[in-house]
């Protein structure tokens, strides 16, 4: 049950609204009158498993057909709370339907096969379903598909809640952050996470229950610059979210959404100013709800306003914000400020806070997205600091590159990748661009960062940053990135400043993060996560969260991968909530895709929805057009990113990419 | 309802199904399924299942008549009546099934149309054992 975005703001009071409507009195009985859909095509199972539900005193919706299914939902999207489909259809593949769903309408959906496979079960995993059951079903499994729905609403209120509890929610993030900060970033987010979301039961403010769905504001740059002068009115000390809401004057916005946005935008703000901002902060707040919105706004008026993912990146990442504010995926035309040191130029000229914010939201993105992508990514972030460092390079040259692609993102890219993001970037951020957010990577560590892909933000930060850190080979990136970077090479730009990495290499790590994430494919909000995690600095990378963020729910990795140059997804990230491993993947794409088309719209988008979808979906999508190659930095050297770049953004799907597919989360292997 | 000696006489039967492996403990899923408002559900679902099978194994020998066969229609099929089998609680059934299936992954004709002779006779022998049950 979404309630409309728009309306939603109202946000768990809606939620819980429509929840109810589904359920008369859902919330008191949940998870009684939980409005399922099941789809397969055998009719005996069909009437067991309804028979089953009723029992459970869920309310049963059956077909035997995946377009009578998919038409049913399309007419009533909020008249159902999860799916449950076979993996076996004659009409239309499982898994088919599991995408379409996990994109247009953002449900839980539960696979079901009488096959037991390892290889299915993964492909169900990887495709974003979020459980599996094999036939026979039990009642008992049955008995517990409750919890996600109530997972998938958690997480998106979280994202939404951020904001709400701003207040609160900064220190708690911001603790959170500071720990997460060390290796150990992923649980940082976690716990991060965790606490923003006690913050918000806490708060109280929306209607916990059942996790209502919360409509995800979309800041668009009018939107966002209304808010920035409403800021700087008030002052940015004094700047509250009520202030800030009645200044603005904007019907339908909620406090929340100001608050989560605030956070963001003063991570950005710090990421501009002090650089070592807790990247933890950005993560968490990435990645929600204002996925969106930040990657519009900073980037210098995202150009695609919302979709910027790929350009916000590219902007942010220049900025060295790396905020997720490029979200929008755009690869960061932070690029061109390469000079990785300019990530904080380029930051400025988003508009500063607002990539902040961005790069913020974006690592945080990486938190939630926790599925397929990120490990995969991570892994392949994991590649080694080094080629994270390559990576960087790669993407920071796709980043110039993409220009082509993501007309951002080249800028970014190009500016930074150029030589400097590469070398302090570990580049191994490589092109996944993922998540700039990660700091200039340098650290090796990158690659570990990489891991985060689940959530765990952190990981990426921690490794991808590593590559970030190497400036030297971050130099060879921007070799690379020349052009090469097919655009997705976006965050990495931002490393540019990899050479110092330092602040400015927020992009680089955003590219090592993002690289890192890419590294298997959608880690690239790993990255993100990392980046934002690892280095306060200017994590312009975490623009690419932004960017991500923006693009998560787009789940389509695709967004992604256009961005991912800049995509750095990353952004994207902070715009899923947990998308992050969606945003990464779309970063990734990004990067890998140059392909550009995505730029920061797909990259938003996608990455919104993939963020929000969290469901690998984009991953799958995405993932192997981001061109793992992208994303992983590990081996990949920079020929390998180049290329790998380079194919996305005509393959999106590069061989390198080791697999996206997150079968396997290679990522698992990145030393977090 | 029934008397005395024909619940006896039905839990006997629904003993040996199980104690011969004829039905697994799926079926008594599905016995619990059943409740004051459809008394007959397992009935039901047996009848579809019974149904729906037969046309499946007609599909499957029929598929074994043509050359070359077309296997991976066929493990299809198999899977789907593995599917149903499994939830019905059709025990001997889905064992035949499932040999089936990994004879015709071996690519192995002959094994496999023999496998298939066997499945039918089991699927034969539950339907025969099954209807008087229901009949009660």
């Amino acid at each position: 049950m979404n309630s409309s975005s728009g309306k939603s703001y109202m946000s768990t009071a809606s939620s819980s609204v429509i929840w109810k409507a589904g359920g008369d009195v859902v919330a008191d009985q949940f998870p009684a009158g939980l409005r399922v859909l099941v789809v397969d095509d055998d009719p005996t199972c069909l009437m067991i498993l309804e028979k089953m539900l009723k029992a459970c005193q869920y309310n049963v919706t059956k077909c035997n057909r995946a377009e009578t299914a998919l038409s049913m939902l399309r007419e009533n999207r909020n008249g159902f709370d999860i799916v449950i489909s076979d993996v076996h259809m004659p009409d239309m593949d499982g898994f088919k339907l599991l995408e379409h769903i996990g994109l247009e309408m953002d449900l839980p959906v539960i696979m079901m096969s009488a096959d037991d496979g390892k290889n299915v079960v993964m492909k169900g995993v990887t495709h974003g379903a979020c459980d599996y059951l094999i036939k026979p079903v039990r009642i008992e499994a049955l008995k517990n598909i409750w919890q996600h729905v109530v997972r998938k609403r958690k997480n998106e209120w979280k994202d939404f809640e951020q904001s709400g509890s701003v207040e609160e929610g900064d220190r708690q993030p911001k603790q959170s952050e500071d720990a997460d900060y060390s290796s150990s970033a992923n649980e940082g987010n976690w716990k991060s996470s965790k606490r923003r979301k006690d913050d918000e039961d806490e708060n109280d403010e929306r209607d916990d229950t059942s996790t209502l769905k919360k409509p995800r504001v979309v800041w668009s740059v009018e939107l966002h610059q209304q808010f920035v002068a409403a800021v700087n009115q008030l002052g940015i000390e004094k700047a509250v979210p009520k202030k800030i809401l009645e200044l603005m004057n904007v019907p339908g916005l909620a406090r929340e959404n100001v608050a989560s946005h605030l956070q963001k935008y003063r991570l950005y703000l710090r990421r501009l100013s002090g650089v070592s901002q807790h990247p933890s902060n950005l993560n968490n707040s990435f990645m929600n709800p204002q996925d969106a919105t930040f990657g519009p706004l900073d980037l210098q008026a995202l150009a695609a306003t919302g979709q910027l993912p790929a350009q916000s990146l590219a902007t942010l990442q220049a900025a060295g914000l790396g905020r997720s504010t490029a979200k929008s995926g755009i690869p960061m035309p932070l690029v061109d400020q390469r000079n990785i040191f300019s990530f904080e130029n380029p930051k400025l000229r988003f508009g500063e806070a607002q990539q902040h914010v961005n790069n913020n939201k974006q690592m945080n993105l990486l938190h939630g997205i926790p599925t397929t992508m990120e490990p995969k990514q991570l892994a392949g972030l994991h590649h080694t600091a080094q080629s994270m460092g390559n990576m960087n390079m790669p993407v920071l040259s796709h980043g110039s590159q993409s220009s082509q692609n993501n007309p951002l993102l080249m800028q970014m890219a190009q500016p930074q990748a150029r030589g400097q993001m590469l070398n302090d970037s570990t580049v191994g951020l490589a092109p996944r661009l993922l998540s700039p957010m990660g700091q200039p990577m340098l650290s090796n560590g990158m690659a570990t960062n990489v891991s985060t892909r689940n959530g765990v933000p952190e990981n990426i930060r921690a490794p991808s940053y590593n590559p970030v850190s190497q400036t030297s080979s971050m130099l060879n990136f921007p070799m690379n990135h020349t052009s090469e970077l097919p655009g997705n090479s976006f965050p990495l730009v931002s490393t540019p400043g990899i050479s110092s990495l330092a602040p400015k290499v927020a992009f680089q790590e955003d590219v090592n993060s993002e690289i890192k994430g890419s590294v298997g494919f959608m880690p690239s909000y790993d990255i993100f996560n990392d980046l934002t995690q690892h280095k306060p600095q200017n994590w312009e990378l975490q623009n690419v969260g932004m960017m991500f963020n923006t693009s998560q729910h787009s789940n389509s990795l695709r967004g992604n991968l256009d961005h991912t140059q800049s995509v750095l997804v990353q952004q994207g990230f902070s715009t899923g909530q947990n998308r992050n491993s969606t945003v990464i993947s779309k970063a990734m794409f990004s990067a890998g895709d140059s392909t550009g088309h995505v730029n920061a719209q797909n990259g938003n988008q996608h990455l919104n929805s993939l963020f929000v979808d969290n469901t690998v979906r984009v991953k799958s999508e995405r993932v192997a057009d981001a061109a793992p190659a992208n994303l992983y930095p590990d081996h990949f050297g920079r020929e390998d990113l180049m290329s790998a770049l380079l194919k996305q953004q005509d393959v999106i799907a590069p061989a390198e990419n080791n697999d996206f597919d997150f079968d396997g989360y290679s990522i698992d292997n990145i030393p977090v | 309802m029934e008397s005395k000696h024909v619940h006896e006489q039905i839990a006997a039967m629904r003993q040996s199904f199980f104690n011969e492996e004829v039905l697994n403990e799926n079926f008594s899923q599905l016995e619990q399924l059943e409740g004051k408002d459809n008394p007959n559900f397992v009935e039901e679902v047996f009848t579809m299942y019974l149904r729906d099978s037969i046309a499946f194994l007609e599909t499957i020998e029929e598929a074994m008549k043509t050359i070359p066969i077309d296997s991976i229609k066929m493990d299809s099929i198999l899977h789907q009546l593995k599917g149903s089998s499994d939830s019905v609680g059709a025990n001997k059934v889905l064992k035949e099934v499932n040999k089936t299936r990994q004879v015709l992954g071996k690519g192995n004709l002959e094994r496999t149309k023999a496998s298939i002779l066997e499945l039918r006779k089991e699927y034969d022998n539950f339907k025969t054992k099954l209807e008087p049950y229901f009949q009660i």
